[in-house]
């Protein structure tokens, strides 16, 4: 069910983060699941290319990907985190400790000794595609 | 400072209480503004350093709050101030080495281990002790004084020992209290926080005789024994005497006092004798000036250092404040006198000019529960002084208002049973009132009772105790930007001492943010204005049934992990429905969304329901089968039910549906709902039960299950007074009795431990469960976010007592509605385990991972310990000693 790709050219419409989609030359996207396989508002977690990638589908059914782990509790447990905004930042908040990551860049707005790792996604039709560089 | 620290003279201070608390915190803050060059006379000096001499071998506490210590205060929160206070360098706190000596000729204090400290300056703060009578048999066991953290101590540890065994005979512990006054009161409410009956011992006529007048008196009197106080005034002790040899406990209490013999009164020949198992001798105080007596200082004519309005004796060098300072002739029993004496003598030694400016005697107290205020002239005795009384014997309400002979300038004033004008009435002393001055004295919310309380005057005093005026409140929100009660607290102190004036605070805040166009906000976080109970009635009134709607009608954004989880909560009270369905499944805390709880390392704990402790050894076997062939390591919790950890997110369908075939359902330890009924194995087999206490504990427990509230829920129930299921340290405790249950509610142990009280008494089951229903519903419905029940009876207005009157007597008029709404709950329950494996759609997100559904996360890493197996620690991780047991080639159990 996992398949990897050869890197396409930068999709139109695609909903990845404008950096992201900026630089997709050396990018490996990984078919990951079907956006129906994503509850909305809820966070997913998927296996890309040996690495452990957080999903989010927010309330318009744009995708974004994060870390899985927490660097603060070392656990990987992001994806079950709770979903929600601050300030019209989407975010997440940690379920061991309650830090709340800004979905988009990563950027822990609690504690800015720590981020998340983000990664660019891509939605082809029902299809959630996560890249890697 | 502008000199090294071997020039700084020395101060000692000979005490270690609260006011010699108050004086080492103001020197020393004096000093640092003065280094920090604000121009205080201290900048100039050599400065000082600090030896403070304390008899007690604790920390300074704050004295004036020590009953709440039978409410589940620890010592340490009793702490004064900030302890880095005592670490500072310039201070060095002896504690346990008591003062011995004063020679004052070579200016040393000789103490307790033989030390001799030379002083430059000498400060007496040495506090009272508590007066005993003479009156035989005060020196038998099991006669206490109410002073210090160790008398209330030992008074705790006597009466609870006495208890337990009385327990066993079906007897309660029966105290008794010498003095009527303030003390006496409070330690009478002590007794009654420890389960015992008590009695109140009082020579003048009424109670409280220097703080009430009679109508005063009589109306606490009332109050007090609709408590189940005793009170017997215009009675003196006469004798104590031993537990005679023919008592039932002769044997275990010999010697100890078992009996107190009043006085005879006219026409008698011998005084009444009642039988008591513990004194409390709360009779006064008086001064510790045994040192300055010793020293040759001037002493008053009732005792205490004689000292000028500089709070300076008879040596220039030695100060004396606090009790056991006599100014103009008489000691002040009060802390915030004792405080503003504290600034003088800091003043003075910093080379200001600063004199007492004068006592405010006013107190307000709750005692037994009970508001008592008294403040100025409360007796009236200003010539042509009139009175303005208000009293509803009924309601057991007594105000009286002394104002000028014109009826206009307020004197003073005495509240009984209602204090809320307190707070705004005591600034107005000596200031004219304006307008009726009797609606100061209708009830709060009455017609024009508030309204006259708006504008208090900039000069006015609010909080007495640090002396922070109406003014300096307005300025920190004006000026300094506070914009909470928080704040205003840390900028100007006002509030930190007693407390009594924070209710006053809090409104000139709001009312002074108001005026700053700022909205004051009790609302959950930035996406919901509104506070819990706020969006629990908004549900319940516009029957919103999902957390959009909510949102986009009286809310912005798509919420947060504060706001989500309260939706999700009010939305399961009020709306039902499976907690995984629809919109609502984004919206449950982590540990809700899969129904098992969090640990440290991403894998989760399991806790199948066991309904009041009890279990089958086949329910035990079939836990135990599961725990083996899942690996999970598994704890007795202190709720009494059996917790597996260890379980992946992927393996917890597996492992419940094991549960779920024999015979188990969710135990809900995830969720903000009834965690466990704890129970003791009651009369079916304990020799000492008086009730099927494990019978009713699963009654309650099967009824609660799921019910989705504020905070977690614990009950116990115990069949008999021994107390074996620990209720009272539970949200609601049920203890039986020979008649039926006694229900206490607000327990729960914690951070912050607290003994449930009372609600009701011996309970048929249908009153018990009808009571419960409803006390737990009616807390749903009006706590806030995580706010357990303690601290909700604290905060919801009225209290213990409204929260009775809602549950027992319907004063609101919803208790249909309550008892309906629970019998949804019971009639609508299933369990959500068994729910959840009979759809395939739900079971979707126990997923590991959306792209390999039954992978192990390749991380968790285990050692064994103990024959059992745990996370590795980073360490052990580092290390590669630890075990790799969940590695994705793992065998994973398939369902």
């Amino acid at each position: 069910m996992t398949t990897t790709l050869p890197a396409p050219a930068p999709p139109a419409g695609s909903s990845a983060p404008e950096d992201a989609a900026a630089s997709t030359a050396d990018v490996i996207w990984v078919r990951v699941c079907r956006l129906a396989d994503l509850v909305p508002e809820r966070g997913a977690a998927a296996l890309v290319d040996g690495h452990q990638v957080a999903l989010f589908r927010l309330v318009d059914d744009e995708v974004l990907a994060v870390d899985h782990r927490d660097p603060v509790s070392g656990a990987n447990v992001v994806a079950r985190g709770l979903v929600g905004t601050r300030g019209g930042r989407a975010t997440v908040a940690g379920p061991l400790y309650k830090q709340v990551f800004d979905l988009r860049t990563g950027e822990c707005l609690d504690d800015p000794g720590v981020r998340l790792g983000t990664y660019p996604v891509r939605v082809e039709g029902d299809e959630v595609l996560v890249g890697r560089r | 400072m502008g000199a090294d620290s071997t020039a700084a003279r020395h101060l000692v201070v000979v005490g270690g209480g609260m006011v010699a608390q108050r004086l080492v915190e103001a020197l020393l803050s004096r000093l640092d503004e003065g280094s920090a060059g604000t121009g205080t006379p201290g900048a100039a000096g050599p400065g000082w350093r600090v030896t403070v001499l304390a008899e007690e071998t604790r920390v300074p506490y704050d004295r004036v709050a020590l009953t709440s210590f039978f409410a589940g205060r620890t010592p340490d929160e009793l702490v004064l101030g900030d302890r880095a206070l005592w670490a500072d360098r310039r201070v060095d706190l002896r504690l346990g080495e008591a003062a011995t000596g004063i020679d004052r000729a070579a200016r040393t204090v000789v103490t307790s281990t033989g030390a001799a400290f030379a002083y430059d300056a000498l400060v007496l703060a040495t506090g009272s002790s508590a007066f005993v009578p003479p009156v035989p048999g005060t020196d038998l066991p099991g006669v206490f004084v109410y002073r210090t953290l160790d008398d209330v101590e030992a008074l705790q540890a006597y009466v609870t020992d006495l208890a337990a065994r009385r327990a066993a005979e079906g007897r309660p512990v029966v105290g008794a209290v010498v003095g009527g006054g303030l003390l006496g009161l409070e330690a009478a409410g002590a007794l009654a926080a420890l389960g015992a009956t008590s009695h109140v011992v009082e020579f003048a006529p009424r109670l409280m005789p220097l703080q009430v007048d009679e109508g005063g008196g009589e109306a606490l009197r009332r109050l007090v024994e609709g408590l189940g106080v005793s009170v017997h005034t215009g009675t003196a002790t006469a004798r104590l005497h031993p537990v005679p040899a023919d008592a039932p406990d002769a044997a275990t209490r010999a010697g100890h006092v078992g009996a107190m013999e009043f006085a005879p009164r006219p026409g008698e020949d011998r005084g009444e004798v009642l039988d008591v198992d513990v004194v409390v001798v709360a009779a006064g105080v008086r001064p510790r000036d045994e040192l300055a007596r010793a020293a040759g200082l001037p002493v008053g004519p009732r005792g205490g250092v004689v000292v000028d309005d500089a709070c300076r004796t008879d040596d220039p060098a030695v100060w004396a404040v606090g009790e056991v300072a006599c100014l103009e002739g008489r000691c002040l029993g009060l802390v915030a006198p004792g405080y503003s004496m504290a600034e003088v003598v800091v003043d003075r030694l910093l080379g200001g000019g600063a004199s007492f400016p004068g006592a405010d005697l006013s107190t307000k107290l709750k005692l037994l529960g009970v508001d008592v205020a008294s403040f100025g002239d409360a007796m009236g005795a200003a010539p042509g002084a009139l009175a303005v009384v208000y009293a509803d014997p009924v309601a057991g309400v007594y105000k009286k208002l002394v104002l000028s002979d014109d009826a206009r300038t307020l004197l003073g004033g005495v509240l009984v049973g209602d204090a809320s004008a307190y707070a705004g009435l005591r600034p107005l002393l000596g200031t004219e009132l304006g307008g009726d001055p009797a609606a100061w004295l209708l009830p709060e919310g009455a017609e024009g009772g508030a309204a006259a309380r708006t504008a208090l005057p900039d000069e006015a005093t609010v909080c007495s105790c640090n002396n922070v005026t109406a003014g300096r409140v307005r300025d920190a929100v004006r000026c300094d930007g506070c914009t909470d009660v928080g704040a205003v607290k840390a900028c100007t102190r006002a509030g930190t001492s007693c407390g009594s004036c924070l209710p006053l605070v809090k409104r000139l805040v709001t009312t002074e943010l108001e005026a700053a166009g700022v909205a004051v906000s009790r609302g959950l976080c930035e996406h919901f204005a509104q506070s819990r109970a706020q969006l629990f009635d908004i549900v319940r009134v516009t029957g919103i049934t999902t957390f959009t709607e909510l949102v986009e009608r009286y809310g912005s954004g798509r919420g947060c992990d504060i706001c989500r989880p309260v939706v999700a909560s009010v939305l399961a009270s009020l709306v039902g429905g499976h907690v995984l369905d629809g919109e609502a499944a984004a919206l449950q805390d982590t540990n809700d969304h899969v129904m098992a709880n969090m640990q440290k390392d991403g894998t989760y704990s399991v806790v199948p329901r066991i309904p009041g402790g009890e279990v089958t050894p086949a329910g035990l076997v079939a836990i135990g089968r599961v725990a083996e062939d899942f690996g999970l390591y598994t704890k007795i919790t202190g709720g009494q039910r059996i917790d597996l950890f260890g379980a992946r997110i992927e393996q917890l369908p597996a492992i419940w549906e094991r549960l779920v075939a024999a015979g188990f359902e969710s135990g809900h330890a995830y969720g903000k709902s009834l965690r466990t009924v704890k129970s003791c194995v009651g009369s079916t087999w304990c020799r000492f039960g008086v009730q099927d206490s494990v019978a009713m504990a699963v009654l309650l427990e099967l009824r609660y299950r799921g019910l989705r509230s504020p905070h977690k829920l614990k009950l116990g129930v115990s069949g008999c007074a021994r107390e074996c299921a620990e209720a009272r340290g539970k949200d609601v405790g049920v203890i039986a009795t020979d008649k039926g249950w006694n229900v206490y509610v607000g327990g729960n142990g914690g951070f912050t431990p607290r003994h449930a009280q009372l609600l009701a008494e011996d309970l048929d089951d249908e009153a018990l469960v009808r009571t419960i229903d409803r006390f737990l519903l009616y807390y749903v419905r009006t706590a806030d976010r995580l706010q357990r029940t303690a601290p909700w009876l604290e905060e919801v207005e009225g209290g213990l007592e409204h929260v009775r009157a809602v549950v027992l007597e319907d004063s609101l008029g919803i208790a249909a509605e309550l008892d309906a709404q629970m019998a949804r709950h019971v009639e609508g329950y299933t369990d959500e385990w068994a729910a959840t494996l009979a759809d395939p759609e739900r079971l979707r997100r126990f997923a590991s991972f959306v792209n390999a559904p039954d992978a192990a996360d390749p991380d968790l890493t285990y050692v064994p310990e103990r024959g059992q197996r745990r996370p590795a620690t980073p360490a052990e991780r580092a290390a590669g000693g630890a075990v790799l047991v969940a590695g994705p080639t793992l065998e994973v159990m398939t369902r």
